[in-house]
């Protein structure tokens, strides 16, 4: 049966005081950039609307995006907030196990056709029939298709979904996709990450659930509320890489007194994500105020740019062996080309 | 592939390929050509080698009788290649990578100081090509290869600001551009004017080792 209990209500059914509920909206609406008087909307509208109903797919992905959003922020508001949506399947958390998790999942799409979200994690197996990652005896692939067919929207949390990620690095051995290779119909949100910040995952949802519209998105396909700068952008050690200071490695004086880790790899400058603003744990930290430079885990393929340890401004060029080749031909080149001239000369001069 | 993957990577692999071969070809092409045997006395006590190696830096410094009228564009070409070398040679990522293709690496500037000197520099790019429209002589003089080498040259100065601030596009495209903009620079180097850049030693050697020998002032 659908759950017409609104979201105020269950707040207020969970001890959740409405100070509370303000100060949450307020949080998300600065998050996104929004003026201060959508707080005030955004609660109203947020207090008012019926649990989404949203369905979880996890595909071919590690349940890291899972953990991030869980366990990050528990016992807070946004998860609070989470468990006020009606997630009607996810396989990592329902109790639910086997068919009667199917039939939940086929019950949520029946009951709210055209109003559910769909969020997936992971990418997609494309390779011999889709064999490498199944539910329930169900390809990736088909699963996704037959729940998009329904669904107001998706988000693809985690860089998988959004970008294939890991499972799409080279040799990508399944053939991964990410969800907007298949699907190509519906309203696609990527929350990249490895994994996604949970606020930045659950102020997507608030913004869809108040607003009934996806958020501004770049040409990634990412909300640009929390993907519009680069780490490097808002990085607290930003003034360092302007003072010309920087680590060297990750033991050296400079990594103890928080300089710049730009030359020992850190991919922030290229990398579009709320790490350096938003942060990890509540708010503690991010990778690189822990003394390790960005990965660039929110951009695609970020796998195979390279070494995460080489400075972002060398590239792959192959090596001296290619270049020492390209010496010995330009030689080879050049003394012919000397031969040519001399014979020339001779002809010109009479051998003298 | 991104743009900047493809700068990066293949563009950056092929680029250095062509300079490195096109560097080599024209060096041993001009220095294996045959030289005209000079069966006259030598007029100076000089060694034509050390008049060689003196011709190569008095040479970067205008005669005094040519000072006044060679004052502007001699300041300007200082500037600009003083600028491009500072640009170039202390600005920490370049030096970054050159330490990844040569193992060689010293200490780099603040970004603020490169910042200007990079404005300064490109001052000084845009009055050279003023100066070589304007000045009737320089424009008679000049070809196709006067003016590609100032595009290659410039547009590495202007990305890499654009870059650096922001300008016109999502970082990660314009610092695409800026790399791209450097490998065209490569490619065109052994072939163009920019070839200058190794070939005025050889030039000014080979004047300063023939008019030594003669016993002229070099």
């Amino acid at each position: 049966m659908p759950d017409n209990t609104t979201l105020g209500e269950k707040l207020a059914q969970q001890g959740i005081s409405r100070r509370s509920f303000l100060k949450f909206c307020a949080t998300m609406a600065s998050l996104m950039a929004m003026p201060p008087t959508m707080a005030a909307e955004m609660a109203e509208k947020l207090a008012k609307v019926r649990r989404q109903s949203v369905i979880w797919l996890s595909f071919q992905e590690c349940t890291g995006c899972t953990e991030s959003i869980t366990r990050s922020h528990s016992p807070t508001i946004e998860s609070l907030m989470f468990n006020a949506i009606s997630l009607d399947y996810h396989h990592t958390l329902q109790a639910a196990a086997g068919t009667a998790a199917e039939a939940a999942r086929e019950q949520a799409m029946k009951e709210n056709e055209g109003k559910y979200l769909v969020v997936v994690d992971g990418s997609i197996p494309m390779k011999d029939g889709g064999i490498y990652s199944t539910i329930a005896g169900v390809s990736n692939h088909d699963m996704l298709v037959e729940t998009a067919k329904g669904a107001a929207a998706i988000i693809s949390v985690g860089t998988c979904a959004s970008y294939g990620g890991i499972p799409k690095a080279n040799p990508n051995p399944t053939g991964a996709v990410p969800v907007s290779a298949i699907i190509k119909d519906k309203p696609i949100i990527n929350v990249p990450g490895c994994p996604p910040i949970g606020p930045v995952m659950t102020g997507v949802i608030a913004h869809f659930l108040t607003l009934g519209t996806i958020p501004d998105l770049d040409e990634f396909g990412r909300p640009k509320v929390f993907f519009g700068d680069t780490i490097h952008d808002r990085c607290y050690r930003r003034p360092f890489y302007d003072q010309g200071k920087f680590a060297k490695s990750f033991d050296d004086e400079g990594a103890r007194n928080g300089w710049c880790l730009f030359e020992v790899g850190c991919k922030g400058p290229t990398t579009h994500n709320a790490c350096a603003t938003v942060k990890w744990n509540g708010g503690v930290s991010f990778p690189i105020e822990s003394g390790h430079g960005c990965l660039g885990c929110s951009e695609p393929d970020f796998w195979d740019k390279g070494s995460f340890y080489k400075p972002l401004s060398t590239g792959e060029w192959g090596g001296g062996a290619v270049l020492g080749a390209a010496v010995a031909a330009g030689a080879v080149i050049g003394v012919g080309a000397a031969l040519a001239a001399r014979k020339r000369q001779d002809k010109t001069s009479g051998g003298k | 592939m991104t743009l900047l993957d493809f700068a990066r990577g293949p563009a950056l692999q092929w680029s250095l390929v062509v300079l490195v071969l096109g560097v080599a070809w024209r060096l041993l092409g001009i220095l294996l050509l045959k030289r005209k045997p000079d069966y006259s006395e030598p007029r100076s006590h000089t060694s034509p080698a050390m008049g060689a190696v003196r011709t190569v830096f008095t040479r970067m410094w205008p005669r005094k009788e040519f000072q006044a009228r060679t004052a502007y564009g001699s300041a300007l070409g200082y500037v600009f290649h003083f600028g491009l070398a500072i640009v170039v040679f202390l600005f920490v990522p370049h030096i970054l990578f050159i330490r990844d293709l040569t193992g060689l690496s010293w200490g780099g500037l603040p970004s603020g100081v490169i910042y200007a000197t990079g404005v300064v520099t490109l001052i000084a790019l845009i009055a050279a090509l003023i100066r070589r429209f304007t000045h009737p002589v320089l424009r008679l003089l000049s070809n196709f290869d006067d003016y590609f080498s100032w595009i290659v040259t410039t547009a590495p100065v202007v990305s890499g600001l654009m870059a650096v601030a922001h300008l016109g596009a999502r970082y990660e495209t314009l610092l695409a551009l800026h790399i791209l903009s450097v490998e065209l620079l490569f490619v065109w180097f052994p072939f163009g004017k920019l070839m200058h850049a190794i070939l005025f030693a050889v030039s000014r050697g080979t004047t300063g080792a023939l008019l030594t020998r003669k016993g002229a002032a070099t």
